[in-house]
């Protein structure tokens, strides 16, 4: 184990020399605190040489495992290579210098006209790529993006006079939606999926009361797979007036191919960290922008970007039937600079090549370890492919030590025990970025570890073995958290 | 005698009460248990409503009362052991007891060839 930094702390050693304190500084010296207020004791800080900083902070960053060094086949999450490109544009002084309050003030709109384009460009693009009528850029996250797209489905409902008081929500899908729409105080109603891995229809329809205020869907849904029964389902829940609410996490394996505009769906959010390039994991930064139908655009987040016949740019706060501020400003400026970058360096046709390059590269994976896992459906995949570890179980070896065993071969895990309807579920999503050499490298890794399974199970109980610590007890550290040392 | 239901929850009904917990292959699938969130003694069930939760290092799983009733005592031994259920699914690792209990009609419960005839 490598030490802290405390605990490199040599006392009296120095990183830097401060100048000598001015007069006026001086005088601080001599304040004299009241006792309640002032430290009983010197703060503890680590006394390090400036090399000791930067090695220290240089070794741990050795120790990443991140797109960066590794392959990271994170089903759900796609973990794509994210361009320099957007780093450099996300820097740039004029967008990471410039006050969020500054297009709010008087005139203020005349000095941020660049910032105030890229919002309603980005808008629009989103609009182009999704198919629908109109875009709020301000929710934080995909589960944010869900609670918006919630609370615009019940102002819907509310300005029609309708009382719907449930959602129905397919069980593959994004394991967010039954939160979000419990939080947005609806009851949830699961939808069986069929024999094939589509949403059964007929329970579908069965359940499909005059109470259902919204129908939400991924897809293709967390099995990887396109639903075939898309314009049926959107037909029925039509008639019904219920909503249908598009979760864009899996949007990777659709621009340019398909709209969930022209689907059927009235309420998209999109991922744009995930499909729209933005290094993400650990939980941030996300930005999940919410787009709507016709119907639905009276009641977005104010404000919304506007252009008007001059050509200037300016936020319109007047919208009376608005749902109000669901995060403060305008979401997550940085990450949707990265979006917009991203959108307009590969163009219609680079988005649409990145589509095909995610499904062909997630088929390759499958058809090569079918022979080997046994797949949770039997099917052409779209943007990532479903395994059971069902033919390793026989030999007590479960998707988790498989996933352990990924890491001594320099491969990160796939996604484990999701989706919850795949008994030893194995999701891998390559995405497009990765090259046939990588892939190749990976299922070889995956071959071995099959064939270990089969030959020798006993030695997975304590994979990894490469890593700093091995093996760690997930029980214990779910049933006995320190959370303070 | 012990009956099971679709959700894998186990129930065994004797006179007026019954005692609940989940099944063999529930705990199985589920795989080492953290955690468990019981009702509390007094609640009034309907068969279906949810009675608790199980979290295990996979998920988290909302448990159903197979049969209604009311609460009159829950497996204190789980607060600090949830890995008796792991170890006991379906004697030690019981999670609930009920009294004045009604059979549900709605869904019908199986015997344990018919449940295992369920899980194939």
């Amino acid at each position: 184990m490598s030490k802290l930094i405390f605990e490199e702390s040599v006392k009296g050693r120095k990183a830097v020399s401060f100048p000598k304190p001015s007069q006026a500084e001086s005088a601080y010296a001599t304040i004299q605190l009241p006792k309640a207020l002032a430290a009983t004791h010197p703060v503890e800080l680590p006394e390090v040489s400036e090399l000791d900083v930067i090695r220290h902070y240089t070794r741990l960053s050795c120790k990443n495992f991140s797109i960066d060094t590794h392959f990271y086949p994170l089903g759900s999450c796609t973990m794509k290579y994210n361009p320099r490109i957007c780093e450099k544009t996300a820097a740039l002084d004029g967008f990471a210098g410039l006050h969020p309050l500054l297009p709010q003030l008087r005139r203020g709109e005349a000095l941020t006209q660049g910032a105030l384009e890229l919002v309603w460009d980005t808008q629009r693009l989103l609009c182009e790529l999704t198919g629908m009528s109109g875009f709020t850029l301000q929710p934080m996250a995909g589960a944010h993006g869900e609670l918006t797209g919630l609370l615009l489905i019940a102002a819907y409902h509310k300005d029609k006079g309708n009382t719907r008081t449930k959602v129905l929500i397919p069980d593959s899908a994004h394991g967010t939606n039954p939160a979000s729409a419990a939080i947005a105080g609806y009851e949830v109603i699961s939808v069986p999926t069929d024999a094939h891995g589509d949403m059964d229809l007929e329970a579908f329809k069965a359940l499909l009361t005059p109470d259902i205020a919204a129908v939400m869907m991924t897809c293709p849904s967390t099995l990887g797979l396109f639903e075939r029964n898309i314009l049926a389902i959107a037909e029925l829940a039509h008639a019904n007036d219920t909503l249908l609410y598009y979760d864009g996490a899996n949007m990777n394996a659709m621009m340019g191919y398909a709209r969930p505009g022209d689907l059927g769906f009235d309420v998209v959010h999109l991922n744009v960290h995930k499909t729209l390039s933005t290094p993400h994991g650990g939980g941030g930064p996300g930005a999940g922008p919410v787009g709507v139908k016709e119907s639905l655009l009276p009641f977005l987040p104010t404000s919304i970007v506007e252009k008007d016949a001059l050509g200037k740019y300016w936020l319109r706060y007047d919208r009376p039937k608005s749902i109000g501020y669901i995060a403060p400003f305008y979401g997550n400026f940085a990450v949707l600079i990265r979006a917009y970058t991203y959108l307009l360096h590969l163009g219609g046709n680079g988005l649409k090549e990145a589509t095909e390059y995610a499904v062909l590269n997630a088929n390759y994976i499958r058809a090569k370890l079918k022979p080997y896992y046994a797949e949770a459906y039997s099917r052409i995949c779209m943007h990532e492919c479903v395994f059971t570890a069902e033919l390793q179980m026989k030999k007590g070896v479960r998707a988790l030590d498989i996933a352990k065993a990924l890491i001594d071969e320099g491969f990160h895990p796939p996604t484990i025990y999701f989706p919850m309807i795949v008994h030893e579920a194995m999701m891998f999503e390559p995405t497009e970025t990765e090259s046939k050499e990588t892939l190749d490298r990976f299922i070889e890794a995956m071959i071995r570890i099959a064939k270990e399974a089969e030959a020798n199970p006993d030695s997975f109980a304590e994979k990894p073995l490469t890593t700093e610590i091995s093996r760690v007890d997930e029980t214990k550290a779910a049933k006995a958290m320190v959370l303070k040392a | 005698m012990m009956h099971y239901t679709k959700e894998h929850e186990w129930v065994k009904i004797e006179g007026t009460g019954a005692t609940i917990g989940i099944s063999h292959h529930a705990q199985e699938a589920l795989g080492d248990i953290t955690f468990v969130e019981l009702p509390p003694v007094g609640k009034v069930l309907k068969a279906g409503d949810a009675l608790g939760v199980v979290e295990s290092v996979k998920a988290a799983s909302d448990i159903y009362a197979p049969i209604s009733g009311t609460v009159s005592e829950v497996n204190t031994q789980l607060d600090g052991s949830p890995e008796l259920i792991n170890q006991s699914p379906e004697d030690k690792g019981w999670l609930c007891k009920l009294t004045k209990i009604t059979a549900s009609d709605a869904d019908p419960l199986m015997d344990a060839a018919a449940y295992k005839a369920f899980l194939g």
